[in-house]
């Protein structure tokens, strides 16, 4: 009897050991395929065909199903990771997830080419290439090889030229010195100019070249710094609705053209979403009719002044008739059932 | 040219109601094509997306007219129906009146109609209702107002205005400059 007993609890602990193994063990037929640095894992075994047909409760079961196997699969492969602690020996486990081996899609498209300078055109235009220029020049003087520019430059130091002639047909009382540092200073400027008309160009155009470096503080125009004064503003969160203003400042909340005049739909833009938004307006304006109908209560008052007046008119006329009772007996009737008869032929006929 | 703005299309469709109720929708949604209404230079035209197309071409100070004028745009912005909608509005019209042979010259003329020239009047017709005026063998005259309501038409006396006058076809030859 103990044996059997003991039998007994020994299968049903192998029983539940089994249950419990199951629960973890997934059999497939091809192993899957994992990027655990993506955490993926891919299937490609057949799905069972038979019960994937049509929506119902069995097809539900048999999906959970399968997302249950192949996600057991894919912990079991990240139990498998070389683990550590986070954060120090209290830390939870992590485990370390090797570099993603499947290629993501872009999730935004990707930036535009920047437009080419107005130098680029130009030099497209006329063939123009880009010379690969040596980085040391033949110094003849010094008998070396110089930079082109910089430190020890050939040509001698710029600073150092103690010697600068008076070109022909300019002022013989014009500091040389002078006209070359300024025309230098108007080359810088130039170059300066470009280089940032270049970046407005190329920003404009919507390339991802940002607007930040286009001028350094100090050198803003009115209007960027207007511009920039308006955007941060915006940036709250209550987008610039309860921001202190300046004593001179207006309090009406910025147009959203910027000052420019209003602007119209498009000419030949979506004529059926046209269409919809009238009639949609049609039945916004149908629905705000007056409940009153205006000629049927005029209409009804009319009716009740022709019937006050014929009741005067009979009146009148039957206190004629007690007045005159012996000429106008015959008549009286007559006139009084005419009245009547009237009042009561004119609300059918009104 | 440019599409009506929200304010200026409910400006529009309230003029046309007045005439047509809601038989609007009749000219807003046809089933022989898309039509739509563009602004140029004040005036509202009526006219079909082919002829839409075509316009757009056409540059703006050259452009004259397009599709049918219905009315234009004040300078208070009130709209102003013209005779030249009347093609588009007769068929449709809810309350009409017809007037005598002898009085449709001086209607014609620009004259109010008067109760001696009414011929017949739709029933119901509430005072200030916008009315069409027909001659009395159906040909569509032109627009007006109801001075009176239909009850107030029978009893009135024969001067009194019954009709006032908005619009009607003998524009074409009195103001041939200014009609566009």
């Amino acid at each position: 009897m103990a044996a059997v007993r003991v039998e007994e609890v020994l299968a049903a602990a192998e029983e539940q050991e089994a249950e419990k193994r199951r629960s973890i063990t997934v059999e497939k037929e091809l192993e899957l395929e994992f990027d655990l640095g993506n955490l993926l894992a891919l299937d490609r075994n057949p799905p069972p065909a038979a019960g994937l047909r049509g929506a119902g409760p069995r097809r539900e079961a048999l999906l959970r199903a399968l997302a249950r196997d192949n996600t057991q699969l894919l912990v079991a492969r990240l139990w498998e990771l070389p683990a550590e602690r986070a954060g120090g020996a209290g830390g939870p486990v992590v485990a370390r997830l090797p570099e993603p081996a499947f290629r993501l899609p872009r999730e935004k498209p990707p930036p535009r080419p920047r437009p080419p300078t107005r130098w680029e055109q130009f030099a497209r235009l006329k063939g123009i290439r880009r010379r690969k220029k040596t980085s040391l020049v033949w110094d003849e003087q010094a008998k070396e090889w110089r930079r082109r520019w910089g430190y020890r430059r050939a040509g001698g130091d710029p600073a150092r030229a103690w010697l600068a002639e008076v070109p022909e047909g300019a002022d013989p009382e014009e500091d040389q010195f002078a006209r070359l540092r300024r025309e230098k200073r108007e080359r810088v400027a130039r170059n300066e100019l470009n280089r940032l008309r270049n970046l407005a160009r190329a920003h404009r155009a919507g390339t991802a070249i940002p607007a930040a470096p286009l001028h350094p503080t100090g050198h803003q125009s009115r209007e960027e710094l207007g511009h920039v004064a308006r955007v941060a503003r915006v940036s709250t969160a209550s987008l610039g609705r309860f921001q202190p203003r300046l004593p001179k400042e207006s309090a009406e909340p910025p147009s959203r053209n910027g000052g420019r005049k209003r602007r119209f739909e498009p000419l030949l833009g979506n004529l059926a979403d046209e269409r919809s938004r009238q009639l949609q307006l049609l039945r916004d304006m149908g629905s705000k009719k007056p409940v009153l109908d205006i000629t049927r209560a005029v209409n009804k008052q009319l009716r009740q002044e022709e019937a006050e007046a014929a009741a005067n008119k009979g009146k009148k006329q039957s206190q004629r008739g007690k007045r005159g009772r012996r000429q106008q007996r015959p008549g009286r009737s007559g006139k009084k059932s005419g009245a009547r008869r009237q009042q009561q032929q004119r609300p059918a006929g009104g | 040219m440019r599409p009506l703005t929200e304010a200026e299309t409910r400006a529009v469709f309230e003029k046309l109601a007045r005439y047509i109720g809601e038989n609007i929708q009749l000219l807003v949604d046809r089933p022989d094509g898309t039509y739509c209404f563009r602004l140029h230079r004040d005036r509202v035209y009526y006219l079909s997306e082919k002829l839409l197309k075509v316009a757009a071409s056409v540059p703006r100070d050259g452009l004259v007219s397009l599709g049918t004028c219905f009315g234009k745009f004040t300078k208070t912005q009130k709209f102003r129906l013209s005779v030249t909608a009347l093609d588009f509005l007769a068929p449709y019209a809810k309350y009409k009146v017809w007037v005598k042979p002898g009085s449709e010259q001086s209607f014609l003329y620009g004259n109010h109609v008067l109760k001696s020239g009414l011929g017949r009047i739709t029933e119901n017709t509430a005072q200030y209702q916008g009315v069409v005026v027909y001659s009395m063998a159906d040909v569509p005259l032109g627009f007006g107002v109801a001075a009176k309501s239909t009850q107030e038409c029978r009893k009135v006396d024969p001067m009194a205005i019954v009709v006032f006058h908005q619009a009607d076809v003998g524009e074409y030859v009195r103001s041939e400059d200014t009609l566009t």
